[in-house]
């Protein structure tokens, strides 16, 4: 598959029922994903939930323990990693010591045999802004660097799908926008497709077209990075991406169009249609930005909820909005975001407060804030030795 | 790491003089206490020796002179043995690499999961030192002879002619230097394949190389530091070894290498100047052999 040509065009990428075990422990637990061709697609997640996993299981570099993966409509689970139509930015660079700058970035060139791998490789260092280093060795260089080296010897070969594993991370805040405007550049002027792995929301947010939030080797919630923020499905996307206020009690009264939640004998209500459950206990939240902040208790009014009072306990400004904690008696403390519209904040640490917000901005989580795992570690020491046979068995018939 | 030092030499720069320090040079002193001791004197008394004229009198007694042409005698009468050594080193060098590199990788790199089959095959490869290499090699020699196992086994197949020897051969010899020498090519091997880092061959891997592009464009040339260890601790005792080549072992007549001539002007024909350059002969061509094998391959690249 490997091909003297550039991709004219991002591949799509489907994984279908992707199991991965390593000794001992679930990795990735029945992943089921389709990046469109030609997307920029963003997996999110906190550390060790799997997501270097998933990109070395498409790369070819580890092997499912079940469940297919197809680039571009082919099966590709039982190829190896060169003949993939695939790159990597390696979280740890990966950078060939024994090389220059130069000639790593011109390895995968001459492997395909590309014409004029040199020129395409200066190329490919100008846009890193690193071609006045070719000449130097990867140790000689700072950590942002190679970082920017690995970046340009997985770009230049133009691959039909590019995954990076957190390419920006060594970065300063500027070079790091200016390399997500390359990247994004890149992407869509070939039309290849991105999968993007990232630590930081935003940066997932602002570049991709979608967004995959991972959780202990699932996909929790999946798609635009609006409707994501706007509408997150789990307590752990709800928080994770962003923050959130949320809320658990028993429906109370339905609707046609709403439900209402009792907590702790506040009546909050939700449209059904951003409600994932509507019947028994379930957990409402709303984005610290959507709430306003009264002074003084405001007339019942349809379409708003309103609780309160409560006290201001902590009021941070952060230059564009100031962050103010409010503990609200018997629903714990709530976080509020206030654009810094007048000089100072609008209210002071102590005073009494009540907080009020559009009922179509809160939103119905599937899961309660105290859910169990979602599956149990198997570290126990039968599964592990069961593993370890598995694994002798398969080296033995190799 | 000793084995590892003979690389470095290469890069040796010249530090930029600091603070007189007193106790860098006491602690310098017993080393170099000991070369001039027992690598000086015995070079400078060497060179002296080769140097003398037979005395006049005595047998076996020697006169201080001035006697270069001793080195044109010796290199025309010993010219084939001379070249004979550094072909079967080479020759032996090379089939220990070829021998040990897959072995060494597969110690190094693919048993890493399995520290426990590590640990015995490293001791597996250094247990032939607990026996003393002339035991060794004198039982190579009961193995290969004209009527062991080897040979009697190969005529039986007919793959060996009636009359038909293994003892005595340019190859029993070769094979022995072989034999003998795999430890110190095997270990300098096993410790940088050991640190190699897989991340660069799946690297490469990504970067479209097949498994041999990987490991010649990768794999080799980061394990250069150990194959240039491992083939001077293997060519250069090889090249002066004269225990193999020896009649008494698994040598002959036409596999005579320079450690036996050297060993029986000595200590047979009582020459000592002959002795004395062809070992001066000997040590310098390595030096040479050495130092450009050295810069040649390179190795400072890779620190
Ligand atoms: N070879 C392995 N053997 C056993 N467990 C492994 C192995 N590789 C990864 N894991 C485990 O699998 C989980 C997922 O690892 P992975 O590297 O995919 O995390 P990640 O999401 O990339 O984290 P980070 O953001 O910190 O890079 C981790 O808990 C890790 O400990
Ligand atoms: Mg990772």
């Amino acid at each position: 598959m490997a091909t003297s040509s550039f991709a004219d065009a991002g591949a799509d990428l489907e994984l279908v029922g992707i199991h991965k075990r390593f000794p001992g422990f679930t990795a990735i637990e029945n992943l089921n994903l389709l990046v469109p061709a030609g997307s920029f697609f963003a997996l999110l997640g906190p550390s060790g939930c799997g997501k270097t996993t998933t990109l070395r299981l498409v790369a070819g570099l580890e092997e499912p323990t079940a469940g297919q993966i197809l680039i571009g409509g082919k099966d590709v689970t039982s190829t190896k990693p060169f003949q993939r139509p695939v790159n990597t930015v390696f979280q740890s660079y990966a950078l060939f010591p024994h090389m220059t700058v130069l000639e790593n970035v011109a390895f995968g060139l001459r492997r395909r045999h590309v014409g004029d791998p040199i020129t395409k490789a200066h190329e490919a260092l100008r846009l890193v802004e690193l071609d006045h280093l070719a000449a130097r060795r990867p140790q000689q260089l700072s950590g942002g660097q190679q970082q920017r080296v690995a970046l340009a010897r997985a770009v230049v070969n133009r691959p039909a799908l590019l995954l990076l594993d957190e390419p920006l991370g060594a970065l300063d805040l500027k070079l790091r926008r200016q390399m997500q405007l390359e990247l994004k550049t890149i992407q869509t002027e070939v039309g290849l497709t991105f999968v993007h792995v990232t630590h930081d929301q935003e940066e997932a947010m602002t570049m991709a077209d979608t967004v995959a939030v991972m959780n202990k080797g699932e996909i929790e919630q999946m798609g635009a990075p609006e409707d994501l923020y706007e509408l997150p499905k789990t307590v752990f996307v709800a928080n994770f991406l962003g923050q959130s206020n949320l809320f658990t009690g028993a429906v109370s009264e339905t609707t046609k169009d709403t439900i209402a939640v009792d907590v702790a004998g506040n009546r909050i209500v939700v449209p059904k249609s951003r409600a994932a459950r509507h019947t028994g206990t379930v957990t409402l939240g709303v984005r610290p930005e959507k709430l306003s902040l009264l002074t003084t208790e405001p007339d019942a009014v349809a379409g708003q909820n309103v609780i309160g009072p409560g006290r201001v306990i902590d009021v941070s400004f952060s230059g564009v909005s100031t962050q103010y904690i409010v503990e609200v008696p018997r629903l714990g403390s709530m976080v509020v975001f206030a654009q810094n519209m007048v000089f100072g904040p609008v209210v002071d640490r102590g005073s009494e407060v009540w907080l009020s917000w559009n009922v179509d901005h809160g939103f119905g989580l599937v899961d309660d804030p105290h859910d169990v795992p979602r599956f149990p570690a198997d570290d126990d020491t039968v599964s592990i030795a069961a593993q370890k046979r598995v694994e002798l068995t398969v080296e033995l018939e190799d | 790491m000793a084995i590892t030092a003979f690389t470095g030499s290469a890069t040796v720069q010249e530090a930029v003089p600091r603070k007189r320090s007193w106790v860098a040079l006491v602690l310098l002193l017993p080393g170099l206490l000991y070369l001039v001791l027992f690598f000086l004197v015995p070079l400078v008394s060497l060179a002296i020796t080769s140097l003398e004229v037979p005395s006049a009198t005595t047998f076996g007694q020697y006169d201080a002179a001035f006697n270069w042409q001793t080195y044109g005698v010796v290199v025309s009468q010993y010219g084939t043995q001379i070249l004979r050594s550094f072909l079967y080193a080479l020759l032996a060098t090379v089939f220990a690499l070829l021998f040990s590199y897959p072995l060494a990788y597969f110690i190094g790199v693919k048993a890493r999961r399995w520290p426990i089959l590590q640990g015995l095959m490293i001791v597996l490869v250094i247990a032939p030192f607990f026996i003393s290499f002339l035991l060794r090699t004198l039982a190579w020699k009961a193995i290969l002879s004209d009527d062991g196992v080897v040979v009697g086994a190969l005529k039986a197949l007919s793959l060996m002619g009636p009359q038909g020897h293994f003892t005595g051969t340019p190859v029993a010899v070769v094979f022995g230097l072989t034999y003998n020498f795999i430890p110190f090519m095997c270990l300098p091997l096993y410790t940088t394949l050991e640190r190699l880092d897989v991340r660069y061959l799946e690297a490469s891997t990504d970067l479209y190389a097949g498994p041999f592009h990987t490991f010649r464009t990768v794999t080799i040339p980061l394990s250069l530091p150990g194959i240039v260890s491992g083939t001077l601790l293997t060519f250069i005792p090889a090249a002066g070894d004269y225990v193999n080549a020896s009649s008494e072992f698994l040598g002959g007549t036409s596999s005579t290498m320079i450690g036996n001539v050297i060993q029986s002007n000595f200590l047979v024909q009582l020459n000592y100047p002959a002795a004395a350059a062809l070992s001066i002969i000997l040590m310098a061509i390595i030096l040479v052999i050495v130092s450009v094998y050295v810069k040649r391959s390179g190795t400072d690249d890779l620190l």
